[in-house]
């Protein structure tokens, strides 16, 4: 056995030579990289650190001792916020699915229903969500209607789950509408119906292209699920507003944003991922 | 297989058999744009009728009203007999009889080789799933495909994946194929896989309309050769005829530019 395999020539001294130039170059770039970032990063620290207001700032935001105090409480709420958003995102996905479907739908007989897909769409969409959230949470139970719920926590993920519906459905449209006309017209050459096309052929070509914005929307939802604590539900975001009002310390409100940042940190890094594969994937397609 | 039942006797006129595809004096514009001004074709059982011309001289556009996935103005096209321009026929129930093969291929890319052409066979015939599969895989293995049945279609090469393509029509058993420029989107090396695919087709007897400019193909398999120009068959007859001693100076026109492109 020789070292050299069959398929691996040496390389020339001329090819080499090119690697360590470009070894060289590499390690340049990282110091350059490196230093920038050390002096940019501390000279930000240091403009902060030395501002006159600073020392009542680290009192009244980063009190640390008084942040571990109340985490229990913080962190209660965000479980709230977490189980909130999984019950959300299931209606999310069946509301905007039906949507997205109402909206693409040909059908003469589904007319009604696509004008009505589309109305709603334009309302819960041009929509700021905390309205929505003020008018379903104290306009429902003012209606005083038998038999609806007049509780906070459902009346206000019902408004979070009626506006998100409107996004997720444009989403999923675009997604359905991306898929390129070729994929339809050979499923019908098939004999598969319209109904059989949408859902075998159309539907999960569409919805995995979508997959990024989708995501994007998760994150954006388990966000936004703390917009109800306008209504008095305690979530994370009203857990750290009691605990800051009982001592005039807004250190809870620094707890609870990092509590939201340790879930969301690493849901946008995945988004992040994700987005690139599809887009990589679809200029490989282009290559074919 | 369907054959012409006894209502479709007479339509052709006493002492002829029913063809398998009649198409009369179809018009079809788009827009302003006259694409079909008056085509009529008549293809017989285990026939095969090859259609040349230029782009855009209507031999897509002609393919793809016979499958219904564009609709005529005017006009009748009758498959066994069946008048299938009513708008009362049902289309899907028409395209379950009929398969088609595209120049993009437009295999399903999120689907298996094997579910693509297990898909119709389920979804639309309801064979079980084993059967399917089996099915599928008899046929992958006469085409030589047996060992693509578990890739995706972007693995293949663009004559593997349009010979799926030809796989997946085949696998419900249709009454007529229609191939619209199948060899337009590959290289000449991968062009003689395709087409000895359909040669071995046309072996089998099966009935097809092709559209194509691989004009030495075209010889090879036809029965009948269509010159299509502007929406109109200007020349029809035996291969050897129409390819070699037209008599049309548009044909000869034709030939011309394709011999000189170098693809006869």
């Amino acid at each position: 056995m020789t070292t050299t395999g069959a398929g691996t020539p040496q390389p020339s001294a001329e090819e080499l030579r090119r690697r360590a130039v470009r070894q060289r170059q590499a390690r340049r770039r990282t110091l350059v990289a490196g230093a920038s970032s050390v002096v940019v990063l501390g000279a930000l620290a240091a403009l902060v650190v030395t501002s006159p207001g600073w020392p009542v700032v680290q009192e009244t935001f980063f009190d640390w001792a008084y942040g571990r105090e109340v985490l229990p409480a913080v962190f209660e709420g965000l479980l709230l916020n977490i189980r909130l958003t999984i019950i959300a995102t299931v209606c999310i996905a069946v509301l905007g699915l039906g949507l997205a479907l109402a909206r693409t739908s040909t059908a003469a007989a589904l007319a009604p229903l696509r004008i009505l897909a589309t109305v709603y769409v334009d309302l819960f969409r041009g929509v700021p969500t905390l309205l929505v959230i003020l008018l379903v949470g104290f306009g429902v139970p003012a209606l005083g209607l038998a038999g609806v719920t007049s509780s906070v926590v459902v009346l206000g993920t019902t408004a979070v789950i009626l506006t998100y519906s409107a996004y997720v459905a444009e989403v999923l449209r675009s997604g359905i509408l991306s898929v390129h006309p070729s994929q339809s017209a050979a499923a019908r050459s098939l004999g598969l119906t319209a109904g059989q096309t949408l859902r075998h052929v159309v539907l999960p070509q569409g919805i995995r292209r979508v997959v990024p914005p989708l995501l994007n929307d998760f994150v954006s939802l388990l966000k936004d699920t703390g917009l109800i604590s306008v209504l008095g539900v305690v979530d994370a975001i009203r857990a750290a507003q009691i605990e800051s009002s009982r001592s005039f310390n807004y250190t809870p409100y620094v707890v609870a944003a990092l509590l939201f940042l340790v879930l969301t940190i690493p849901l946008t890094r995945v988004t992040d991922r994700f987005m690139l594969r599809s887009i990589a994937r679809q200029n490989a397609q282009v290559g074919v | 297989m369907s054959a012409a039942g006894p209502a479709a006797a007479g339509t052709t006129g006493p002492g002829t058999t029913t063809p398998v595809l009649a198409v009369d004096d179809v018009h079809k514009s788009f827009g302003t744009e006259q694409v079909l001004r008056g085509v009529s074709l008549a293809v017989p059982e285990h026939t095969v009728t090859v259609l040349i011309g230029a782009s855009g001289s209507g031999k897509s556009t002609l393919l793809r009203c016979v499958n219904l996935l564009t609709r005529i103005d005017d006009g009748t096209i009758r498959l066994d007999g069946r008048d299938i321009s009513d708008p009362e026929v049902d289309p899907d129930e028409v395209r379950r009889q009929i398969g088609m093969v595209f120049q993009s291929f437009n295999l399903f890319p999120h689907l298996r080789v094997l579910d693509n052409i297990t898909l119709a066979p389920r979804r639309v015939h309801g064979v079980p799933r084993d059967r399917a599969e089996a099915a599928g895989l008899a046929l992958l293995e006469r085409f030589g495909l047996a060992d693509k049945a578990q890739q995706y279609p972007d693995r293949l090469s663009g004559g593997q994946q349009q010979r799926v393509a030809i796989v997946r029509s085949l696998a419900v058993a249709p009454r007529l194929m229609l191939m619209d420029e199948v060899t337009s989107a590959l290289d000449p090396v991968l062009v003689n896989e395709v087409l000895a695919t359909v040669r071995e087709l046309k072996g089998e007897g099966m009935t097809m309309v092709i559209a194509t400019h691989e004009m030495g193909f075209a010889s090879q398999v036809a029965d009948e050769v269509c010159f299509l120009e502007s929406g109109r068959i200007l020349e029809r007859g035996e291969p050897e005829q129409v390819l070699h001693d037209p008599h049309e100076p548009a044909t000869r026109d034709f030939l011309r530019r394709v011999h000189e492109a170098g693809r006869l």
